[in-house]
């Protein structure tokens, strides 16, 4: 991918494969199982040819977006711990919302919202995983009393829709904030950028004269 | 399974429309099992198999009476036997012919995903329509009784059908016809109320004071109901529930968390849309990228010598 002279690297390609094969599966699966959680949706199992077929690649889905998160995790994990700041920055949450982000602490490379994102998700996408095994009917159907999949099923049901909703409030995120979209298409930010939403990032880049996403690991 | 009509639905899995309610002065319809005079002789497994056309793969012996040791895709109905000693020491062999219970208030249907893949008729049978189905599973947790079994092969879940096809044109199901000792009922569910009423004056006289009806409330009442010496304690019967209900989790799943649910998404996909109408984008501007620059030449003149 040719990046313009003086932008920033904010997602490596193989971070940009990686996050977006998890989008694809993530897609998948919320069509398929929302037409397994609600009759008012079962219409939407037709994309996947009919009922049984929508039952029987859901998980498999769902394996590959295991597979494709933990790839996530390895490579964001170490900058989304949990830091002093973020709580500073979520008490100027109200700026944050109204577009007006001077004064409010300034952010690495990623923000309490982002980090917010991305933890849920490390949570939830094992334990839909772990349900999703145990009602996994076509292998593991009879592995476990009834009442452990009656609690799996509901569990797993509640999991998917709190994923959902993170999901809405990620895709939300990136089109409301300009540029984030291309940072995760084409990979690349400008420094006007950074300075406007990740400044301590930036300065961070700018002191190391690295082009980004870390410096020490560029592309 | 069934040639019964559409217009004889009373009950739709997955659908949130009221089913066709025109005809309701059918009879409720209930096929009774006397446990107390059952011989254990399997003629109703064999006549269910014969009639539906099952072959169950010819297994091993298990040391047990009960053959084939378990529900399957192939076996709708089994009998269970159970050796039980009551207070006094004296044992007695209990037999009860399993098989789907038919419930008024249906927990597979309750739980099943797929429009139309089981429907309950107006005389009250609960039946799968196997087209439909798409294997999930979700009918074996619907279920109290663990009765739906879901084959391996072609995907679908398979019980009892309270041979729906037979009574749809005047017949009595096929394990009552062939059962010797008329431990097998079949009729109106009031009919079969009343004589269950005079089996369990019958067994009480004879010193099971504890005889009893098994209809359970907990599911609205069944229409396969069992006369049984002990209903006081249904589960010395090969795991009878005592108090079958459809579960909490089940309700909650299909209950309160489906609207709930669809709420919150579209909570959240609404406040989205009002942020953006109200905020709107959050954009870069020439100030962010200047200020940027400056960010960056400073540390340039800082680099020289």
């Amino acid at each position: 991918m040719t990046r313009p002279p003086g932008t920033l690297v904010r997602n490596t390609t193989a971070a940009r494969i990686n996050h977006w094969i998890t989008a694809g599966c993530f897609i998948l699966l919320l069509l398929s199982g929302l037409s397994m959680f609600h009759p008012m949706l079962f219409f939407l199992s037709e994309l996947f040819g009919g009922g049984q077929w929508t039952r029987a690649v859901h998980p498999w889905i769902g394996t590959v977006l295991l597979v494709s998160y933990l790839g996530l995790i390895v490579q964001f994990w170490r900058e989304n711990l949990w830091t002093r700041d973020d709580i500073a920055w979520l008490k100027a949450i109200d700026r944050v919302l109204a577009n007006q982000e001077e004064g409010v602490p300034e952010v690495p490379r990623f923000n309490a919202g982002q980090k917010f994102v991305f933890w849920s998700m490390a949570l939830l996408v094992p334990v839909l995983f772990l349900t999703g095994l145990i009602i996994w009917e076509v292998y593991f159907g009879s592995d476990t009393p009834i009442e452990v999949q009656r609690v799996a099923v509901l569990i797993h049901s509640m999991a998917a829709i709190a994923a959902i909703i993170v999901w809405i409030t990620h895709v939300y995120a990136a089109i409301w904030v300009r540029g984030s979209v291309r940072a995760m298409t084409q990979g690349y930010v400008t420094r006007g950028w950074a300075w406007r939403h990740h400044r301590k990032w930036l300065r961070r880049l700018v002191a190391s004269g690295s082009s980004g996403p870390t410096p020490g690991h560029e592309r | 399974m069934s040639d019964l009509q559409s217009q004889d639905y009373i009950r739709i899995s997955a659908s949130t429309l009221t089913p066709p309610s025109t005809r309701r002065y059918e009879d409720q319809v209930a096929k009774l099992i006397d446990t107390s005079r059952c011989i254990g002789c399997k003629a109703c497994q064999a006549a269910c198999m014969e009639w539906n056309n099952l072959r169950q793969e010819v297994g091993h012996f298990e040391g047990s009476y009960d053959n084939p040791m378990d529900l399957s895709p192939s076996v709708w109905t089994l009998m269970r036997f159970s050796e039980w000693e009551d207070e006094k020491g004296k044992l007695e062999w209990l037999i009860r012919k399993d098989g789907c219970m038919h419930c008024e208030d249906p927990g597979c249907l309750k739980a099943c995903p797929a429009p139309g893949a089981i429907v309950q008729y107006a005389n009250g049978i609960v039946d799968f329509i196997s087209e439909n189905c798409i294997g999930c599973g979700y009918c074996v947790k619907g279920c109290p009784f663990d009765i739906p079994r879901v084959s391996p092969v072609d995907h679908k879940s398979y019980k009892c059908t309270l041979c729906s096809d037979r009574v749809a044109v005047g017949l009595e199901p096929a394990c009552v016809k062939a059962c010797p000792t008329g431990a097998i009922m079949f009729g109106s569910k009031t009919d079969m109320q009343d004589w269950a009423g005079e089996r369990v004056v019958d067994l009480k006289s004879r010193g099971f004071e504890n005889a009893g009806l098994y209809d359970p409330p907990g599911v609205s009442g069944t229409h396969v109901m069992y006369v049984l010496h002990h209903a006081d304690k249904p589960s010395i019967y090969a795991g009878l529930p005592d108090k079958p209900h459809i579960s909490s989790l089940v309700g909650l799943w299909k209950g309160i968390v489906k609207p709930l649910s669809l709420m919150g998404i579209a909570f959240a996909a609404l406040a989205g849309f009002l942020h953006w109408i109200v905020e709107g984008p959050n954009e870069v501007e020439a100030r962010d990228e200047e200020k940027a620059r400056d960010l960056a030449e400073a540390a340039a003149a800082e680099k020289l010598p």
